[in-house]
């Protein structure tokens, strides 16, 4: 097949996989552009930190580093704490990212959460190319999210009608990447691990604190499941 | 604003490479072309389903089982999602079915609380 339509096919298969993130992140962007707006930023704030930040969570709390004493090795920290989970998402994709050429540079770069699970679990059809399938997933969904942010910066004191709520759009589609997932897997232990470990790490650290816990213990439970585990996947 | 510009593209800077290096750290010390340690490969294969399991709890974490609405229009809205999935098996109608429920729960149904 002639390279240029390989690519068309990649793009067809790769945009329906994204249009729940549309909607996620045109409102997310929008509501972030909204935050800077209000707290007194240009929307070139906005879109420029959408563009090369691009993970939401520290976007949101770098507004308030912005607004605070100038503090340059805190804030990295932070960024670090907050995203630490990045590394598990670069182990899961080593051998998937590792045949794609140049590419793996804007995939790795633009890992967010949601392009993360989409290329991890997506069924990639025969006649696309598994390296533009994801670069297109990663691309689109970065587009929607700078389209918001710059939106919510430009226009974001004019939005009237109510959208609460709309935020669990990105909660539903956890929930369903988790469930596919799910019904896939001949193994449910790491699926259950994660919640279960998850959500005690939640009660004990609270919201902003329990990601780190939460990952070290997932960590430390794996790897002493790991021969068990192991033996289950030989006998499937 | 207390920042000077010049501050601020320092502090700007510095959320960009704290994210880069969470991004590429695996791939930097795992490169391609290297083989990959058996227990890194493991991990590779069992980490992303206990991650998936996470970010469901990571997108729910300032929901109020204690008060509030006690988190009742996110659990019925996941039954919704789970059902439809269970049902139809088509993401967009899960996700859509889900978040239509959702906002209508908390706009017109528990509003009143």
């Amino acid at each position: 097949m002639e390279k240029k339509q390989v690519i068309i096919n990649s793009l067809k298969a790769a945009f329906p996989k994204t249009i729940p993130i549309m909607a996620g992140f045109t409102f997310l962007g929008l509501t972030y552009g909204i935050y800077m707006n209000v707290s007194g930023f240009s929307f070139l704030y906005p879109l420029l930190m959408s563009m090369t930040i691009f993970a939401g969570s520290v976007e949101f709390l770098a507004v308030g580093m912005l607004l605070g004493p100038f503090d340059p090795l805190s804030a990295l920290l932070m960024t670090i704490m907050v995203n630490a989970r990045h590394l598990f998402y670069g182990i899961s994709m080593l051998e998937k990212f590792s045949d794609v050429g140049l590419k793996k540079i804007y995939l790795i770069f633009a890992m967010c959460d949601e392009s993360f699970s989409i290329n991890y679990t997506a069924q990639i059809p025969e006649d696309c190319d598994k390296g533009w399938f994801m670069f297109f997933v990663s691309i689109l969904n970065q587009i929607y999210w700078v389209f918001g942010a710059a939106m919510g910066g430009l226009f974001g004191s004019l939005i009237t009608f109510s959208t609460e709520g709309l935020d669990f759009v990105l909660v539903s589609m956890f929930v369903v990447i988790f469930l596919d997932n799910f019904i896939k897997e001949k193994n449910h232990a790491s699926s259950i691990l994660g919640i279960v470990i998850s959500v005690v790490c939640l009660l004990i650290f609270g919201p902003d604190r329990f990601i780190i816990p939460s990952m070290i213990s997932i960590l430390a439970v794996l790897s002493l499941l790991r021969a068990p585990l192991e033996k289950a996947g030989e006998k499937t | 604003m207390t920042m000077t510009l010049s501050q601020q593209i320092i502090t700007i800077a510095m959320v960009v490479l704290g994210t880069l290096i969470t991004r590429f750290l695996p791939f930097i010390v795992f490169p391609s072309g290297n083989k990959i340690p058996k227990y890194v490969q493991y991990l590779g294969k069992v980490l992303a389903a206990a991650v998936f399991g996470m970010l469901v709890v990571y997108s729910l974490r300032n929901v109020s089982i204690f008060e509030g609405n006690h988190g009742l229009p996110e659990l019925i809205a996941i039954v919704v999602v789970i059902l439809l999935h269970l049902w139809k098996k088509n993401m967009l109608v899960s996700i859509a079915g889900g978040t239509v429920c959702y906002m209508l729960l908390i706009q017109f149904v528990f509003n009143k609380f």
